[in-house]
């Protein structure tokens, strides 16, 4: 029935992946969540995974049970022609429906507890979506940043988005679910962490070329460390000197300023505010570290790290690349 | 299939083509319910430019409509003249009824020349766009219905319509009055209500 | 019939028009699997540099449009073509000559569409295209216009072939033939036809929008001036939803044919797998916002999209356990035909749980746009459709090519493609879950993502081959001797009482119903014995015309038209309209003149046919 080849490969397969179940493990995870948003989600999806699998384990079951219980088989008589039984369709449309009522009652509850109103008290962010970039802004702190946020451990924060563009979506699966950021449209997400981490996100509405190069980072910290690094960032940047100072000089003379911000320096707005750029973890919303060599890199030709960056490939000799790396990595 | 234009009654006792544009009508209640819901749903959203209260003339528009109606009037004599073989008879309301439909158009055209020039367009605001792609459309299909009314007059003129093509006026005469249909609702979301 | 490339031409034979849409659409299924291929390839590493972020992207955007549009949409016309006139006892459809208009537009918006990976402007937004990135200003070259042509362009395809199958359905059965005796293939594509019918209109409303954005500078879908990007999410939707009920009602329909057939037991619950199609179809409108959980509609809205969506699942499941109830008690025999069919109830159920999960929006905030829909999405649309689909190749085959295909290739072909598409897709959950999103031309290394994309990658070939096997499989019998018999499964239904293939006229006699499964009951005595009417002399059939074609080749002259000269598009309108007279008047034999289509000569066709008893008019 089932040629003999055929049969060790769906036993391989079958055992593989029913073990490849354990082993979820990623810094995107969506199934170790480290919010309380997210755990509300995690909670309701297990509570439907568990009806799921209930549900594929007994049908899969019969199916095959009943396709060996009765295939043809020599002296098999003819089957007697069944053409139904009332009792069983209702029975087999009640089962569902109490399933269905187990598994929206939960759902409309956690629907209406996430599209609760942010609490007073929580951190007020604004996150604008560009392509292929992510503006951030603590409007209450007067900080402004790119392609990170930082967020105290243990205290709700209310994530208002907005794009400049189209559409994109905000996505850190450790942190909870996404929203969707759209044009005249002002969308909320709030949560509250409660375990220090960095987690990584990404833009989950396709955007544009370099929609896979949109991704950001949110580092949750101990209030203290927030405020530290809060402090940081409210301050402007210290003066540079030496080769950074040089940078500085190929900063202003090249046409950076008609696009970025540093403050006290520039205030371009095309693209990502660069005042405290060196103190990141990454650059390039997420695609490279933020190492000396990437940066010089990232430098020397955006559009060939990036698909369609807005930023264009400027023609700087390797002399101006290393004083410019000096310089932004000196604006922690 | 036998001699052409005869009736084919089907499973159900109608005719296979009259059952059809049935069919094809019931698509045209969705595609003119989406154009309908389009402006519904930017009324009073523009951000700038000519409102409807200050552009539409409703008295201007009221004559128009009632041309309309007064065509589907027409298209209703047209088809009893032809059932009875009124040769007659066809002929004149089958000219009427896609006449009125080209006066129709006209006041149609009219309006639109004045809309653009005390400022609706279709780019200046969203009531400019969700308007004249409305009525637009539905002046493209007036405008169909006039070219398929003005076919079988010409047959009539012709002496080739006999009682036996009643079917096909029929169905003409069910597009058109779709037609109109959809105007009375769009007269009445667009210009009367407000 | 006439003679050669011409007959074919001018075809209006549902059976030679099903054929058409058949190889068409199997070679457009081909074209979508080598786009996959490359995606896959493209995948199996984190940092891929197989093609480019602009060729990825347009390559993902076209795969599933071609999948949606041009593969089992028009796969599945192919057994309404075939089979549905047959089933009724029919002739031919309701209007033969808009039957092959439909082919047609359908062929030549599949080549216009696919025209554009030759301007190197494939369209590249996704096969759903969301506003605002389909603007001018975000996608400034003709990808987008040549996706608005192109799918308008199919709409009308399907706009038009479902007027004509309402009208055949409800009005063409044999006597005797009330609804509830009707298979249910063809209770499966009556609520099919009704959903194109209603929900096409609506995305042709979304296109025209977004075409007059882009050709005329309305603002429909910018939010600068006031316009809402969500109005194309709801209006797509609103077409979109139901559209994945007209990707799969059908093979619901073929699997409801299949499994009573080799289980030699009738349909278990036949009046509640019919209300369930229809419900589903009718709920299939009321849910569309379940695609739009993470816009921030509001939670009482959320609310209300996510209990109706959990709804659906009730008729569906419903479904299925009717369908095991037929197999219980059964004699069953494991043709390839049935393991597909097994294999479409197994895969599909897996789709639906999945889809239960996405129903629930506090789970589908994390489940939207990542790998968990692209797992879900696959297990229904190839483990169903496609499924359905070759279950129904398999079935009816022999009856439209007087061949058998070989079983025992059968099996290789259904059990490549079985565990192929498992190795692929099932590991796409594991990947939603670690937070791999959607749409994305590569990945980083160290996400946890790098294993199970190369395991998918290396389950795409496996499926791959197993499509090859069933080519290999189609062109052996298609060269082999041995000609099919008129019922080669023992079937229940009237396709079986006609030779393989049938005859042009199909039937010589048409048949009187009695019974649902008439044949089952004529061949088990249960019918009353009547004495069988002498043949007709003469069996009128509707005969050639080049105008279908005629018509078609002006709209997608039109279409081109827009991407290149306004003079274009007035020469595509003038052909329409002049196709559309002399259409009009073809049969008026008062009008005389003009071009007659040529007249019947010798009997030709399809091999094995018997000789044809058409008279011309």
């Amino acid at each position: 029935m089932i040629p003999g080849p055929a049969r060790v490969i769906l036993l391989l397969t079958s055992a593989a992946l029913l073990l490849a179940g354990c082993g979820l493990d990623s810094p995107m995870t969506t199934v170790e969540p480290k919010s309380d948003l997210g755990r509300a989600i995690h909670e309701l999806f297990m509570n439907i995974s568990g009806w799921a699998l209930l549900i594929f384990v007994v049908v899969e079951a019969l199916l095959i049970g009943v396709v060996f219980a009765f295939r043809d088989r020599p002296g098999r008589e003819e089957p007697r022609a069944t053409h139904g039984h009332l009792g069983l369709e209702i029975a087999w449309t009640l089962v569902p429906v109490i399933i269905v009522i187990a598994i929206a009652v939960p759902t409309i509850a956690t629907i209406f507890k996430t599209n609760a109103r942010p609490p007073r008290e929580a951190l007020a962010i604004e996150v604008t979506g560009h392509q292929w970039w992510w503006e951030v802004r603590y409007p209450e702190l007067g900080i402004v940043t790119a392609n990170e946020i930082h967020l105290p451990v243990g205290r709700a924060v209310s994530l208002s988005l907005k794009t400049a563009d189209v559409l994109h979506s905000f996505w850190v699966p450790q942190l909870g679910g996404k929203r969707d950021l759209i044009g005249g449209k002002l969308n909320n997400l709030t949560f509250t962490a409660d375990v220090p981490g960095e987690y990584p996100g990404q833009c989950a509405e396709f955007c544009g070329v370099s929609h896979a190069n949109m991704r950001l980072l949110v580092v949750a910290q101990s209030t203290a460390d927030f405020e530290a690094w809060a402090g940081r960032l409210k301050a402007p940047p210290a003066p540079p000197s030496g080769e950074a100072a040089k940078g500085h000089q190929a900063f202003l003379a090249g046409g950076c300023v008609a696009c970025h911000t540093i403050q006290g320096v520039a205030a371009g707005v095309l693209g990502p505010d660069l005042t405290h750029i060196g103190g990141r973890k990454t650059l390039a919303a997420g695609i490279l570290k933020n190492t000396p060599d990437d940066l010089a890199r990232w430098l020397k030709d955006p559009p060939a790290t990036k698909p369609g960056a807005l930023m264009p490939k400027l023609g700087l000799t390797d002399d101006q690349v290393a004083a410019l790396v000096a310089y932004l990595r000196s604006l922690k | 299939m036998t001699t052409p234009h005869e009736a084919v009654i089907g499973s159900t006792g109608l005719d296979h083509r009259k059952m059809g544009v049935w069919a094809f009508l019931g698509s045209e209640c969705m595609f003119f319910g989406s154009l309908i819901a389009t402006y519904l749903v930017y009324k009073g959203r523009s951000l700038s430019g000519p409102t409807p209260h200050e552009i539409l003339n409703i008295p201007l528009t009221s004559i128009s409509t009632f041309v309309l109606l007064m065509s589907s009037l027409l298209m209703v004599l047209a088809l009893a003249a032809v059932q009875r073989g009124d040769a007659l008879g066809a002929r004149l309301w089958l000219f009427g009824t896609p006449f009125f439909g080209m006066i129709f158009l006209g006041f149609q055209v009219y309006e639109f020349a004045t809309f653009v020039r005390e400022g609706l367009t279709l780019q200046v605001n969203l009531f400019g766009a969700s308007f004249f792609v409305l009525t637009g459309f539905h002046g493209a299909h007036v405008s169909v219905g006039v070219v398929w009314l003005l076919t079988l007059w010409t047959l009539a003129l012709r002496n080739r319509l006999t009682r036996a093509d009643a079917l096909i006026v029929e169905i003409a005469g069910l597009y058109w009055h779709f037609v109109d249909i959809v105007w009375i609702v769009i007269f009445t979301l667009v210009y009367l209500i407000q | 019939m006439t003679r050669g490339v011409w007959g074919w031409i001018t075809t209006v034979d549902h059976k030679r028009i099903g054929i058409l849409y058949g190889v068409t659409a199997f070679v457009f299924l081909l074209v979508g699997g080598f786009e996959a291929l490359l995606i896959r390839l493209q995948l199996a590493r984190p940092d891929g540099a197989v093609v480019s972020a602009g060729t990825y992207n347009e390559l993902f955007t076209m795969h599933g449009t071609t999948m949606v549009f041009l593969a089992v949409m028009p796969l599945n016309a192919a057994f309404f073509n075939y089979i549905v006139p047959l089933m009724l006892g029919a002739r031919d459809v309701a209007f033969p000559r808009l039957n092959a208009l439909s082919y047609w537009i359908f062929l030549f918006g599949s080549l216009f569409l696919n025209a554009s990976f030759f301007v190197n402007a494939a369209p590249n937004a996704g096969w759903f295209g969301y506003a605002n990135l389909t603007a001018k200003q975000f996608s400034p070259g003709a990808n987008i216009d040549f996706w608005v042509l192109g799918l308008q362009i199919l709409g009308v395809s399907s706009l038009i072939a479902g007027f004509n199958f309402i009208v055949t359905i409800l009005n063409m059965r044999a006597p005797g033939m009330t609804f509830m005796r009707m298979p249910v293939f063809v209770w499966m594509t009556l609520v099919t036809q009704f959903l194109i019918v209603l929900a096409f209109p609506v995305i042709t409303v979304g296109l025209i929008l977004l075409l007059f954005d882009r050709f005329f500078g309305t603002n429909f879908y910018n939010p600068a001036a006031g316009g809402n990007p969500l109005l194309w999410q709801h209006l797509f939707w609103l077409f979109g939803h139901p559209e994945v009920y007209i990707l799969i009602l059908p093979a619901m329909g073929i699997v409801s044919e299949v499994l009573p057939t080799f289980a030699r037991k009738p349909l278990f619950g036949y009046p509640v797998v019919v209300y369930s199609g229809m419900l589903i179809g009718l709920f299939g409108f009321g849910v569309w916002s379940h695609h739009m959980f993470t816009v921030g509609l509001g939670a009482v809205v959320d609310s209300a999209f996510a209990v109706g969506t959990m709804l659906i699942g009730i008729p569906t499941g419903v479904k299925i356990f009717n369908w095991i109830a037929t197999l219980w008690g059964g004699r069953i025999r494991l043709t390839t035909a049935l393991w597909f069919a097994l294999g479409f109830i197994a895969m599909f159920l897996m789709g639906g749980l999945s889809g239960i999960m996405h129903a629930s929006p506090p789970v589908d905030m994390q489940q939207q746009d990542s790998y968990f829909v692209v797992a879900h999405l696959h297990y229904v649309l190839v483990g169903g459709s496609l499924f359905g689909i070759f279950a129904g190749l398999y079935y009816w085959w022999p009856k439209m090519t007087g061949r058998m295909l070989s079983e025992r290739a059968g099996r290789w072909n259904f059990w490549l493609m079985f565990v192929g598409f498992n190795v692929t897709f099932f590991p796409m959950h594991f990947l939603g879950l670690l937070g791999m999103p959607r749409r994305i031309y590569t990945y980083a290394g160290g996400l946890g993502w790098d294993l199970w994309n190369l395991v998918s990658t290396v389950g795409v070939f496996i499926l791959a081959l197993g499509i090859l096997v069933f080519i290999g499989n189609a062109v052996a019998s298609l060269r082999s001797a041995a000609p099919a018999p008129a019922d080669p499964w023992d079937g229940r239904t009237l396709e079986w009482a006609v030779s393989s293939p049938p005859p042009e006229y199909n039937f010589r006699n048409i048949p009187t119903v009695h019974h649902r499964d008439e044949l089952w009951a004529l061949k088990a005595g249960r019918a009353p014995v009547e004495a069988a009417p002498p043949p007709p002399r003469e069996i009128h059939l509707p005969p050639p015309s080049f105008y279908p074609i005629v018509v078609a080749a002006g709209v997608v002259l039109a279409a081109t038209g827009a991407l290149t000269h306004l003079a274009l598009v007035v020469a595509g309108a003038l052909v329409v309209v002049f196709g559309a007279y002399r259409w009009a008047f073809e049969y008026r034999s008062s009008l005389g003149g003009g071009l007659r289509p040529p007249s019947d000569a010798s009997p030709r066709g399809l091999r094995g046919q018997s000789p044809r008893s058409s008279g011309p008019r």
